[in-house]
C-alpha cells in the first residue's frame, strides 16, 4: 500500500500532460482499466489482514476516484480545445459572396397582372384569355361599332390582308364570354392589345385588362365602387377617384376614371401633367345592343364593364418614367424587379 | 377643338371663374385638353395716333415719327414702311414690357432719339408673320391699353371631344352645355333673315337626298375682293386656331365656328346649269382645293353642275370651282349631308376637314338657313354685293326620334332614382322635347342637332352626366357566393412562371411582331408567315411563329449593353397561317447563354451546354410528376444545330424542341458562345397528375455500379431504358453517374458508368437476388449493345 500515494500522483501527472483524447483513453486503462493498476491494488486486497481490509480498500477506492475525476476533467479541457482548433481551422470570411445561380424574376407587366388578377379573383372574378387576331365582328361590330364608326379612327388597327386584325382592345373577350355562357356574368381578361402608334408614349404592343360583370342588379354606384376600391387596393392608398362622362360605343353611360396622381397626391407634378389626376382607364354601363347581341336579356340583366392600361398602371406603381424601357427588355432594368441592384 | 372663352361667355356667362367653368366642362365629358393665354405676356401697349411722319436723316429705311399717346406727343423710330400719319397704331411706351427678356427703353437710332417702339402683330403674338406695323380702326382712342381694347386677356380653351359629341363642335354647342350645367339661358345672337336685293337663283337638284336630304344655295352678285377681314374677324377666327385666308373663307369658318355648320362658296361663273347633288360616276376624276387630284369611288357623293363634279360633298371644294382674287360673283352652299354618307368617305381619301369632320358626327339637319343667313349678312358687311333669295331643296328629311324613359331604368342602371322635375329640368334644358308622361314614364322628341341619343340609355346618361357622375353613390356591388371549380392536377402558366423563375431565368415581354427575315433565317415556312397589311416597320412586319425570335433579339440587345450571360423566358401566342385557318397557340421559351453560374470567387465559370438547357427542362416537366411521359428524341429542326437537337414528345405528339441554335443563325446574331434553346407547347406540358403517396420501404436500399464500354454513337437512353425493363420492380433509381471517351478507349467506344439502387417494400434484399438481376441486365447489355463489361 505504500506505493498507492506515488501511483496516484504519477496517475495524475500523466492525465495532466495528456495532449489528446486517444492518450488520455490509453491513460484510463492503463490506470483504471481490467488490468490497470489501481485495479490490480484491489485485487491484491484479499491479500490483506481482514482487519486491514476495509480501510485499504477505502484508500484505493478514494484514488480510483481522484484519478477518475481527473481523467473527466482533462478530456472536458481536450475536447474544448480540439473543438476550438477545428473552429478556427474550420473559419470562413462570411463576407465572401454565397454560391448561386443567378435569380431570376417576372416582368413587372406580370407582376402587375398578376396582383391585378389576384385582387379581382379574390372577389370572384374568373380570368379569362381570348385570340389576340380577331375578326372585325369581336373587335367591332359586336361592340357596337359599325364600319366606318368615327369611333374606329381612334383605334389605329393592324390589319392582315384577309381582313382579320389585331385585336385593338380586350374588350373583344366580353363578346366571346358571353356568347359562351351564360348571365351572370363576373370575369377579367388580360392581355396583350395593338394599336398602329409608336412614339414616345405609345408602343404598338401593350396590356390591357378588360372587367365585366353582368348580373340583375348591377348599377353604375357599382360600378363606381368596385373601381374605386380596385384602384385603393392595387396602389395601397387612400386615393381620391373621379369619374369622368367619356364615349365607347359599346357602354352607355361611359366614363373615363382618373385617378388621383399617385406621384404628387393631387398637388400637380409632371407624372400628371400639374392635372394632379391621371388617367387609367375607361367604364361604363353595357350597351344593351352589346348584351343582346351575345344573347343576354337587357331587361333582365344590366352589367357594367370597364378597361385599364395594365403598363400604365405598371409604370405608376413602379415609377418607371419611360414606356419604352418595359418592351426593350433591358436585363439591367428587369433585374430590378427579381433581385434588386446588386453592388 | 378650340375657342375663345370670352366668345363663349358672349353666349352665356355663367358666373364662376375659368378654372371652374374648365373644370366644368370636363367632367361633363367634353374634355378639356389645353387651356392657355390668348395672346402673350406683355405690357406697357397703348394705343397711339401718328401725327406725323418724316425721313431719318442718317438712314433711308428708318422713319421718325411723332406719336400722341392721348396726353403727349412723343417721337418714335420706326422701321416699317407702311407707318403714315394718322393711323392708330399699337405704341409701346418706354417700359414697356413685351416677353422675357424684351423691354423697351429710351433708344437712339443713329443719332435719332426714340422712346418706344410702334409694333406689328407678329411682335404682340398675334400673328405668326407680319408685314409691317398693325394698324388699328380709326375709332381706337389713343391712351387705351390694347389689351382691353382688344380683349386680349382672354383665355383659350381646347377641348377633346368624343365622336358621339359632334353638337358641341360649335361655340352654340358649348354654350348650350353651359347653359344647363349652370342653369342660366343661353343668348344666342340675333340672326335676321337678309332680304334678297336680287332675284337671280340657281336650280338645285338632289339625285340622292338619302344621302343629302336638304341643300340650300344663295347668290351673291358683284362682291369686292379688294377687302381684308376686319380685325376682330381675324381675331376670332385666330383664338379658335383658324387662319385667316380671306373674307368669303373667314366668314364660312367663322359661322362653322360660330355655328357648326360647315358651308362651302362656289364661284358662280364657274357654274353651269345648276347644281347637282348625286354620286360620282365610275372613275371619275376631281382636282380639289388643296390641287390634289383624286379618282372618285362610286359611294362619294359630290357637289356637281350640269357637266362637271365641283366638291366631294361635306368633305372638301374642288380647285377649278373655288373664290379666286378674282372671283365677283358668288354661289354659297349650306346643306345637311348624313352622317352615314360621309364617313369613312375624307379618310378613304387620305383627307382630314374641318367639314367632314362635323358632317361625320352629324350636323343639326335644321341649321343650314340660319347659317345663310348668318354668312350672308357678314358677307354683306364685309365684301359688299347683292343677295340673292335663299333657294332650297329638300326631300326626305330625318324625322325626329322619341325616345321613352322609365324612372325604374334610371334606378336600376344609376343606383339612384331621380325626381320628375329633375328629370325634365335636364333634359329639356339639354333641347329635348317633352311629349307625353304618365307616372312612372316620359317620352321625348330629341333635337335635330343630337345624332347620339337614340334610346333610352341615351338619356339615362344624360341624366347621370348632367347631375355629376362624381355625385353618384358609390357602392358595393352585391356578391354571389360561389366558389369556383379549381382543377389541382395541371400545371398552369403561373406555376411555370415560377419554376423558370427559380432556375433563374428572368421573364422578359418581347413584340408579337418581328423581322421576316429573322424568322426565316430561322427557318419558318413563308407560306405560314402572317404578315401584317400595315406594318410599323420591317423588322415589326410578321407575326412571330415561335417565340425564339423575340428572345434572341433580346438576346442580342443585351449582348450589345455588355451582358455576358443571358437566361431569359417569355410566354405568349405565337401564330401561322395553317391553309388559311389561322392558328393562335400559347407557347413558354426560353434562352440560355453565357456561363453556367454567375462570376463568383469559387466559380470556374464553364459555359452552358446542352445538358444545363436539358436539367432545367427537366425540372419543368417535373411539375406535371409524370415526366416519363416525356421522351427526348434526336431529331433536326431549322432553327437548331444538327446533333444537338431533340424533340421533346409526350405520349407520342411533338410538344416541343430543344437544341443549340443553329450555326448560321448564331452567325447572324453575331454571338460568340453556344446559344441553347428551348421551347414548349403550353397547353401539352398542362395535364399533370395528381400526387398519390407511395408506401415508404423501411428496409435498406443497395447500390450496384456497373461501368460498361458501348458503342460511342449509343444512346444512353436506350440503355437505361432496357435496364429499367430487365431489372423489373425492385429497382427503385438508377443514375449515370459517368460517361468517359479518350485515355484506354478505343476511339469508337465510350466508357459508362451506372449506378443502380434496388429496394424491396418490405424486406431485407439478399445479395443473390441482386446479383442475380444484375446478370440480367450485363446479359441484356451485352446482347442488346454489345456492351463490354468493365472491371
Amino acid at each position: 500500500m505504500e506505493n498507492l500515494d506515488a501511483l496516484t500522483s504519477d496517475a495524475l501527472q500523466a492525465i495532466e500532460q495528456a495532449q489528446d483524447i486517444p492518450g488520455l483513453e490509453q491513460l484510463r486503462v492503463q490506470y483504471l482499466g481490467k488490468k490497470g493498476s489501481l485495479t490490480d491494488l484491489l485485487k491484491g486486497l484479499g491479500k490483506l489482514d481482514s482487519s486491514e481490509r476495509p480501510q485499504a480498500g477505502a484508500s484505493i477506492n478514494a484514488a480510483k476516484g481522484k484519478v477518475q475525476d481527473a481523467l473527466e476533467a482533462r478530456k472536458l479541457t481536450l475536447s474544448a480545445e480540439a473543438a476550438a482548433s477545428q473552429q478556427i481551422a474550420e473559419a470562413v470570411d462570411v463576407t465572401l459572396p454565397g454560391r448561386r445561380q443567378s435569380a431570376g424574376g417576372l416582368h413587372p407587366v406580370t407582376r402587375t397582372l398578376q396582383r391585378i388578377e389576384s385582387i379581382f379573383t379574390s372577389a370572384g372574378f374568373d380570368v379569362v384569355q381570348g385570340p389576340e387576331i380577331e375578326d372585325d365582328y369581336h373587335n367591332f361590330e359586336a361592340l357596337n361599332i359599325p364600319a366606318h364608326h368615327p369611333a374606329r379612327a381612334m383605334h389605329d388597327t393592324f390589319y392582315f390582308d384577309s381582313g382579320l386584325l389585331l385585336r385593338t382592345h380586350t374588350s373583344t373577350v366580353q363578346v366571346r364570354v358571353m356568347e359562351k355562357g351564360e348571365a351572370p356574368f363576373r370575369f377579367i381578361c388580360p392581355g396583350r392589345v395593338y394599336r398602329c402608334d409608336s412614339d414616345l408614349t405609345h408602343t404598338p404592343m401593350f396590356h390591357q385588362v378588360e372587367g365585366m360583370l353582368v348580373d340583375e342588379n348591377a348599377t353604375m354606384a357599382d360600378l363606381k365602387g368596385l373601381l374605386v376600391e380596385f384602384l385603393q387596393v392595387f396602389f395601397e392608398a387612400d386615393l381620391d377617384v373621379r369619374f369622368r362622362p367619356s364615349y365607347f360605343p359599346f357602354t352607355e353611360p361611359s366614363a373615363e376614371m382618373d385617378v388621383q396622381c399617385v406621384s404628387c397626391k393631387g398637388e400637380g407634378c409632371r407624372v400628371c401633367s400639374q392635372t394632379g389626376w391621371l388617367e387609367v382607364g375607361g367604364c361604363g354601363m353595357v350597351h344593351p345592343n352589346v348584351l343582346r347581341s351575345s344573347n343576354v336579356d337587357p331587361e333582365k340583366y344590366t352589367g357594367f364593364a370597364f378597361g385599364m392600361g395594365v403598363d400604365r398602371l405598371a409604370m405608376l406603381r413602379y415609377q418607371i418614367n419611360d414606356l419604352r424601357l418595359l418592351f426593350d427588355n433591358d436585363l439591367r432594368f428587369l433585374r430590378q424587379f427579381s433581385e434588386g441592384q446588386g453592388i | 377643338m378650340q375657342f375663345s372663352e370670352s366668345w363663349l361667355r358672349e353666349w352665356v356667362n355663367p358666373d364662376i371663374d375659368t378654372d371652374t367653368l374648365v373644370a366644368q366642362l370636363t367632367m361633363a365629358g367634353l374634355e378639356v385638353d389645353s387651356v392657355s393665354a390668348a395672346a402673350q405676356d406683355f405690357s406697357g401697349v397703348i394705343i397711339a395716333e401718328v401725327q406725323g411722319v418724316e425721313a431719318h436723316p442718317d438712314a433711308d429705311k428708318l422713319r421718325v415719327c411723332q406719336v400722341f399717346n392721348g396726353t403727349e406727343v412723343h417721337q418714335v423710330v420706326c422701321g416699317a414702311t407702311n407707318v403714315a400719319a394718322g393711323q392708330k397704331i399699337a405704341y409701346a411706351t418706354v417700359g414697356a414690357v413685351l416677353g422675357k427678356d424684351f423691354k423697351i427703353k429710351k433708344a437712339r437710332l443713329r443719332g435719332v432719339e426714340s422712346f418706344g417702339m410702334i409694333c406689328s402683330a407678329e411682335e404682340l403674338g398675334l400673328a405668326e408673320q407680319s408685314d409691317g406695323i398693325m394698324v388699328l380702326p380709326a375709332d381706337a382712342e389713343p391712351g387705351t391699353d390694347i389689351r382691353k381694347f382688344l380683349s386680349l386677356d382672354d383665355t383659350l380653351i381646347e377641348v377633346d371631344l368624343t365622336p358621339n359629341r359632334g353638337d358641341c363642335l360649335s361655340i352654340a354647342g358649348i354654350a348650350r352645355e353651359v347653359g344647363v350645367l349652370n342653369n342660366i339661358p343661353v343668348s344666342s345672337p340675333v340672326i335676321e333673315d337678309v332680304p334678297a336685293q336680287i332675284n337671280e337663283t340657281f336650280p338645285i337638284a338632289l339625285q340622292n337626298p338619302e344621302h343629302c336630304p336638304r341643300y340650300l344655295g344663295r347668290v351673291l352678285r358683284n362682291i369686292n375682293q379688294n377687302v381684308t377681314s376686319p380685325r376682330w374677324l381675324q381675331e376670332r377666327l385666330r383664338r379658335s386656331g383658324i387662319k385667316s385666308i380671306d373674307p368669303v373663307v373667314d366668314v364660312t369658318n367663322l359661322v362653322l365656328m360660330e355655328l357648326g355648320q360647315p358651308m362651302h362658296a362656289f364661284d358662280y361663273e364657274k357654274l353651269d346649269g345648276g347644281i347637282n347633288v348625286r354620286l360620282a360616276q365610275n372613275k371619275e376624276k376631281l382636282t380639289l382645293l388643296d390641287g390634289k387630284e383624286v379618282e372618285l369611288n362610286q359611294d362619294t357623293l359630290l357637289i356637281a353642275d350640269a357637266n362637271k363634279s365641283l366638291a366631294i360633298a361635306g368633305v372638301m371644294g374642288g380647285l377649278d370651282s373655288s373664290v379666286q382674287a378674282y372671283t365677283r360673283h358668288i354661289f354659297l352652299e349650306s346643306a345637311f349631308f348624313t352622317p352615314q354618307c360621309i364617313a369613312g368617305v375624307a379618310r378613304s381619301y387620305g383627307l382630314q376637314t374641318d367639314a367632314a369632320h362635323r358632317f361625320e358626327r352629324g350636323v343639326d339637319f335644321d341649321l343650314p338657313r340660319r347659317a345663310m343667313e348668318r354668312a350672308t349678312a357678314l358677307l354683306l358687311d364685309i365684301v359688299g354685293g347683292e343677295a340673292g333669295p335663299v333657294i332650297e331643296a329638300v326631300q326626305s328629311l330625318p324625322e325626329a326620334r322619341t325616345v321613352s324613359l322609365r324612372a325604374e331604368r334610371i334606378s336600376r342602371i344609376l343606383g339612384i332614382s331621380m325626381s320628375a322635375d329633375q328629370v325634365e329640368a335636364i333634359l329639356t334644358g339639354l333641347g329635348l322635347v317633352l311629349i307625353g308622361k304618365d307616372a312612372d314614364s316620359w317620352t321625348f322628341s330629341v333635337p335635330s342637332w343630337r345624332f347620339d341619343i337614340a334610346i333610352e340609355e341615351d338619356l339615362v346618361e344624360e341624366l347621370a352626366r348632367i347631375f355629376g357622375y362624381d355625385n353618384l353613390p358609390v357602392t358595393e356591388p352585391l356578391s354571389r357566393f360561389s366558389l369556383k371549380p379549381q382543377v389541382e392536377a395541371k400545371v398552369g402558366l403561373p406555376a411555370i412562371r415560377e419554376r423558370l423563375t427559380a432556375l433563374g431565368y428572368q421573364e422578359v415581354i418581347t413584340y408579337s411582331f418581328v423581322d421576316k427575315k429573322l424568322e426565316l433565317l430561322l427557318g419558318a415556312d413563308e407560306e405560314q408567315l402572317l404578315p401584317l397589311a400595315n406594318p410599323i416597320s420591317q423588322d415589326m412586319s410578321v407575326m412571330r411563329t415561335s417565340l425564339w425570335p423575340g428572345l434572341l433579339a433580346t438576346l442580342q440587345y443585351n449582348h450589345h449593353r455588355q451582358q455576358n450571360r443571358v437566361r431569359i423566358f417569355e410566354s405568349g401566342l405565337v401564330f401561322s397561317n395553317i391553309n388559311n385557318e389561322i392558328e393562335q397557340k400559347p407557347k413558354v421559351a426560353s434562352i440560355l447563354w453565357g456561363s453556367q453560374f454567375p462570376e463568383q470567387w469559387g466559380e470556374q465559370g464553364a459555359s452552358v451546354d446542352f445538358f444545363n438547357m436539358k436539367g432545367d427542362l427537366e425540372s419543368l416537366l417535373g411539375l406535371t410528376l409524370e415526366q416519363n411521359s416525356f421522351a427526348f428524341v434526336a431529331d433536326s429542326h431549322p432553327s437548331l444545330q444538327p446533333g444537338q437537337t431533340a424533340r421533346i414528345d409526350r405520349d407520342g405528339k411533338t410538344i416541343g424542341w430543344i437544341g443549340a441554335l443553329s450555326l448560321q443563325a448564331q452567325q447572324h446574331i453575331d454571338i460568340n458562345g453556344k446559344v441553347y434553346l428551348m421551347e414548349l407547347d403550353l397547353e401539352s406540358v398542362g395535364g399533370a397528375r395528381l400526387p398519390v403517396y407511395q408506401e415508404l420501404s423501411r428496409f435498406p436500399s443497395v447500390r450496384r455500379d456497373l461501368a460498361v464500354i458501348v458503342d460511342v454513337v449509343q444512346e444512353v437512353g436506350e440503355i437505361q431504358a432496357a435496364i429499367r425493363e430487365k431489372a423489373g420492380e425492385l429497382l427503385s433509381g438508377s443514375v449515370i453517374f459517368d460517361v468517359y471517351q479518350g485515355q484506354n478507349i478505343e476511339k469508337t467506344k465510350k466508357s459508362l458508368a451506372i449506378g443502380l439502387t434496388f429496394q424491396h417494400p418490405s424486406r431485407t434484399l439478399t445479395d443473390e437476388e441482386i446479383n442475380a438481376i444484375i446478370n440480367n441486365c450485363i446479359k441484356v447489355l451485352e446482347a442488346q449493345f454489345n456492351a463490354e463489361l468493365r472491371m
